[in-house]
């Protein structure tokens, strides 16, 4: 039979506030543990919840950027269950009115296309402890310092048709709250969490199968991994002609295979009813304005623009919008070379394959936006050859430069890597390997006329070997002037 | 000395008739040789006691003394006391030293009061009559059979005794006003927002509301105006002008118009609790007072709808109690849901596990339309039912209770019939009203109490009509004979 698949997600995203959603308590990350949880993380009795307004902002400004309806009365809901990283014994989330109501996104397909997925909602909510199960002898250990880190829970309609529209989408939301500086973004640190909805149903049937979740997957590549290794489970069963049984799954990325939590963690009655400790938030339209004014430009809006105004192929367009400072960076060098092509061909080039080598982000590269413009304006002054272009930015990613634009000027002087474009010198290096090199001579000169092309090369390279930095232009017109007058 | 109300201390401190570290001595002396009776305190916190009253008496020496500096009194155990011992009447809390003051306690601290511990209460604020306390029942000191009414019934009973002047207390469904009227006292239960709930351990966040307990109206206000006032910490506090309540205490009352509920009035409230309460409204008609009929016709809803919503409120407050963090830890837990179990289990009282299972009950999936969502439908009457009522008078009037103290054991064994002694009381906490009770006369030598029922926010022209009753009777001046009483 032909399955359809469908797939939804959860993604969860701790907001970038300074301090907790109910607490004065800091939200960074990596403190000792329960070092930065207070008597209100704790739970402790008598205490009492005081909403932190920032995380309002952040998650309004994020509806806006998804196109969505704003909720301007939003509620506090408990959610209760009993577990020991959740101090309170309930999570204050919101249930019935969400921040965020119904909104949208784009994706990008591999066909250069792109698909709308709709946003069913987000909502604000607190983040809970961590469990840690090692090192207690048999005993676990609780955490709080994450207990209260505001999230925004975004849920997608089940608009997704396989794991690389759901990777997509995971990806541009994470481009999303990372433009919007609401998230950092880290998903090696749990900033960033998905939990995937997956069914499988008869091509051409209306009624949606039944669905299991895959919990807390945290890369981009393992929600295509884990949700391709459940679409593969599922087809198993079904064309087997089981059932599938509707439960809460982990991904093991080790084995690349997803397995049931136990059925207890699922069956759950949570009990919503509203906060009494909390106000209703109410906003009006003036707040939600204040908001947009905000609102930086967004990736669809960068791409279109690198497309539109610098003539950048869609491709190239998108992969520099995805990333907020990634782009910032390549606008910066573009801008300094007045070059946008080039620019784009350098930063998905070398700089990508630096970032790549060194598993490091743009933020960490050594070299500087500026010092990639300056080495873009000697490209285009023809001070520097490519090879030459590269071997400055090298020398400059091992540290070799401040940071300014001046340090490329001085690299250039000191590895003597200025380039030759002069043709009286150049004629008298192109003399000395012709005089140097007869054989090859007689050889060139034997040549059919239409392959001669390619005979010249290792001409040119013989030239460049003699010396550094000569213009490769310059040495491929006085060769062909020099060997035509032989 | 242990006769003064907070008004006459915070004279005779100020006359210099004696110091703060005195009366301080001689209540905690009082408290140790007599308490053993009534049961009101869990906690007597001495120590810190006599140091606040040394650091009150080098204020008063060094010329910056207030009003308040150096009156003792106590606080229901609650509070949350920075150091000191907060139990809630709870097993659950028997080993509970919270590393903060609620709000209403700094409050005191820092107006100069004196704490001389921590009261007793019906455990976790479930009950009316003090006697589901895991520190044992406390007595009435009116007749020593006799509950002192509760939750607030260590609060009630310490002030009765006279082993401090005034004391903090809590009312979530009537817990200040029917403990007072069974001890003959004044209880406050200011309008839901006017004191902060910052650590006031939470029963039911929606009703719960700070207040006193004292024997005059004037020591009431002395007191609010320690606690009212805005608090950031707390979400549900009212950011609101606190007027001086004291300053509004000798205001006439002619011409205030008094709305009687003939609810309020039913054919099955004995005759005898009936004529006190009238006898109390002749003498506001002698004031100059106007009378009218009522009608709050959503009256018998207010007690089934109190026990949908309290206990799932405290259904979820209650759930940070499991034993993980502080409080009672069963013994060698197996796992996890072994230690909750049984910690909840061993560390909860029979009527708060009751009110848990009602509230979880009711909010459980596909009964939380029939149950919580038409109970807040409810309330809403109810609200409504008062906002019409004040659109006509001023202020209702009626029974605090329907009968006066009972006798412990009397009503432990059918619930509903516990839940029925608050039937007057109520109703204020749905609708988030301020009200009072004051003595206004005995039944069979026991006090009978008058409840006042203001409008949002209007505590103070409350205590001007209870203050002016003080000022034309005596009953608030009786107290239970404690001569006998006093030598055990």
């Amino acid at each position: 039979m032909e399955w359809e698949v469908v797939i939804g997600l959860e993604i969860h995203a701790q907001l970038a506030t300074k301090s907790k959603i109910f607490s004065g308590s800091s939200t960074a990350y990596g403190a000792e543990a329960n070092t930065q949880a207070n008597a209100i993380d704790l739970g402790l009795p008598g205490v009492l919840p005081a909403f932190n307004e920032e995380a309002l902002r952040m998650a309004v400004k994020f509806g806006l950027a998804i196109d969505a309806e704003i909720g301007l009365k939003s509620v506090f809901d408990r959610k209760n269950y009993f577990y020991p990283d959740s101090p309170k014994g309930y999570q204050t989330t919101q249930l019935h009115h969400p921040v965020v109501g119904i909104g949208h996104i784009d994706i990008e397909l591999e066909d250069g296309s792109s698909k709308r997925i709709n946003v069913t909602r987000a909502h604000l909510e607190e983040d809970a402890g961590k469990s840690v199960h090692e090192g207690f002898n048999g005993m676990s250990g609780i955490d709080l310092n994450r207990a209260g880190t505001p999230l925004i829970e975004i849920v997608s309609e089940p608009e997704m048709r396989n794991a690389k529209e759901a990777a997509a989408y995971f990806r541009k939301m994470h481009s999303i709250v990372t433009y919007l500086g609401i998230c950092d973004g880290d998903l090696s640190q749990g900033s960033m969490r998905c939990d995937c909805n997956v069914s499988l149903r008869p091509k051409g049937q209306e009624e949606f199968g039944t669905r299991t979740e895959i919990k807390n997957v945290n890369s981009f590549r393992n929600v295509e991994r884990a949700i391709d290794s459940e679409i593969a489970r599922q087809m198993d069963i079904l064309e087997d002609g089981g059932k599938i049984i509707q439960e809460t799954r982990l991904y093991d990325a080790d084995k690349n295979e997803t397995r049931a939590m136990r059925s207890k963690e699922v069956a759950n009655d949570y009990r919503y009813f509203p906060c009494p400790d909390l106000l209703p938030v109410i906003i009006d339209d003036n707040y939600v304005e204040a908001v947009r004014s905000t609102l930086p430009e967004l990736p669809d809006a960068k791409r279109a623009r690198f497309a539109h105004s610098h003539g950048l192929s869609p491709i190239d367009a998108a992969v520099l919008a995805a990333n907020r400072e990634l782009a910032h960076y390549f606008e910066t060098a573009a801008k300094i070379a007045n070059d946008y092509k080039l620019a784009a061909n350098w930063v998905q080039g070398d700089v990508s394959a630096t970032l790549n080598r060194l598993e490091i982000s743009i933020g960490e590269l050594a070299v500087s936006a500026e010092q990639l413009g300056r080495i873009l304006q000697l490209i285009k002054d023809n001070t520097l050859n490519n090879g030459g272009a590269k071997e400055v930015f090298n020398a400059l990613v091992e540290g070799k430069g401040d940071g300014s634009a001046e340090s490329v000027d001085k690299l250039v002087d000191s590895l003597g890597l200025k380039q030759v474009s002069d043709s009286g010198a150049i004629e008298a290096i192109v003399a000395e390997v012709l005089a140097a090199n007869p054989k090859l001579v007689e050889s060139y000169l034997a040549t059919p006329e239409d392959k001669r092309a390619k005979a010249i090369g290792p001409f040119i390279g013989l030239v460049r070997k003699a010396a550094k930095g000569v213009n490769p232009q310059v040495v491929m017109d006085v060769l062909q002037k020099k060997l035509s007058e032989l | 000395m242990h006769n003064k109300t907070i008004a006459d201390i915070s004279r005779d401190l100020a006359a210099g008739e004696y110091s703060s570290v005195e009366i301080t001595e001689n209540l905690l002396t009082r408290i140790k040789n007599t308490d053993a009776h009534y049961n009101s305190f869990i906690t007597v916190s001495e120590e810190q006691a006599l140091a606040q009253a040394k650091a009150a008496d080098a204020r008063r020496a060094a010329g910056n003394a207030d009003a308040w500096t150096g009156i003792p009194m106590a606080h229901k155990d609650i509070f949350c006391t920075n150091g000191v011992l907060t139990t809630c009447g709870s097993k659950m809390l028997s080993n509970f030293i919270a590393p903060y003051d609620a709000t209403i306690v700094e409050n005191f601290n820092n107006a100069g009061a004196v704490s001389l511990g921590k009261l007793n209460m019906d455990e976790f604020a479930m009950g009316s009559s003090n006697e589901s306390s895991f520190y044992g029942a406390v007595k009435n000191p009116w007749d020593g059979e006799r509950v002192p009414g509760g939750s607030s019934g260590g609060s009630a009973a310490a002030v009765a005794a006279q082993l401090v002047p005034g004391a903090t207390a809590s009312d979530t469904g009537g817990s200040i006003r029917q403990p007072a009227a069974f001890c003959g006292l004044t209880g406050l239960k200011p309008t839901y927002g006017r004191v902060s709930r910052w650590g006031m351990i939470a029963y039911a966040s929606s009703l719960d509301q700070a207040g006193t307990i004292t024997r005059t109206a004037e020591d009431s206000a002395m007191m609010l105006n320690v606690m009212a006032g805005f608090d950031a910490k707390d979400s549900t506090c009212v950011d609101r002008e606190v007027p001086d309540y004291t300053a509004t205490l000798n205001n006439s009352i002619a011409g205030l118009t008094i709305g009687l509920p003939k609810e309020y009035f039913r054919s099955d409230l004995s005759a005898d609790m009936q004529q006190q309460v009238r006898n109390a409204i002749a003498e506001y008609e002698k004031m100059g007072a106007k009378v009218k009929e009522i009608s709050l016709p959503n009256t018998h809803l207010a007690i089934p709808a109190y026990y949908i919503i309290a206990p799932a409120e405290c259904s979820a407050n209650l759930s940070r109690m499991d034993g993980v963090r502080f409080g009672y830890r069963c013994e060698n837990p197996q796992d996890i849901n072994d230690l909750y179990k049984r910690s909840r289990g061993e560390g909860f009282g029979i009527e708060v596990k009751r009110r848990i299972m009602v509230g979880a009950y009711a909010l459980s999936a596909g009964f939380y339309d029939a149950y919580y969502k038409k109970a807040q439908q409810v309330r809403r009457l109810i609200r409504n039912d008062f906002v019409n009522a004040f659109n006509e008078v001023d202020i209702i009037m009626g029974p605090t209770t329907p009968t006066p103290a009972f006798k412990r054991g009397e009503k432990t064994a059918d619930p509903v019939d516990m839940y029925l002694e608050d039937i007057f009381t109520i109703a204020l906490n749905l609708a988030g009203l301020p009200g009072m009770s004051i003595s206004c006369g005995q039944v069979n030598n026991l006090p009978v109490g008058l409840q006042l029922i203001g409008n949002y926010f209007d505590e103070g022209r409350l205590l001007n009509a209870a203050h002016q009753f003080q000022q034309h009777t005596d009953w608030h001046l009786k107290t239970p004979d404690l001569k006998n009483q006093a030598d055990i």
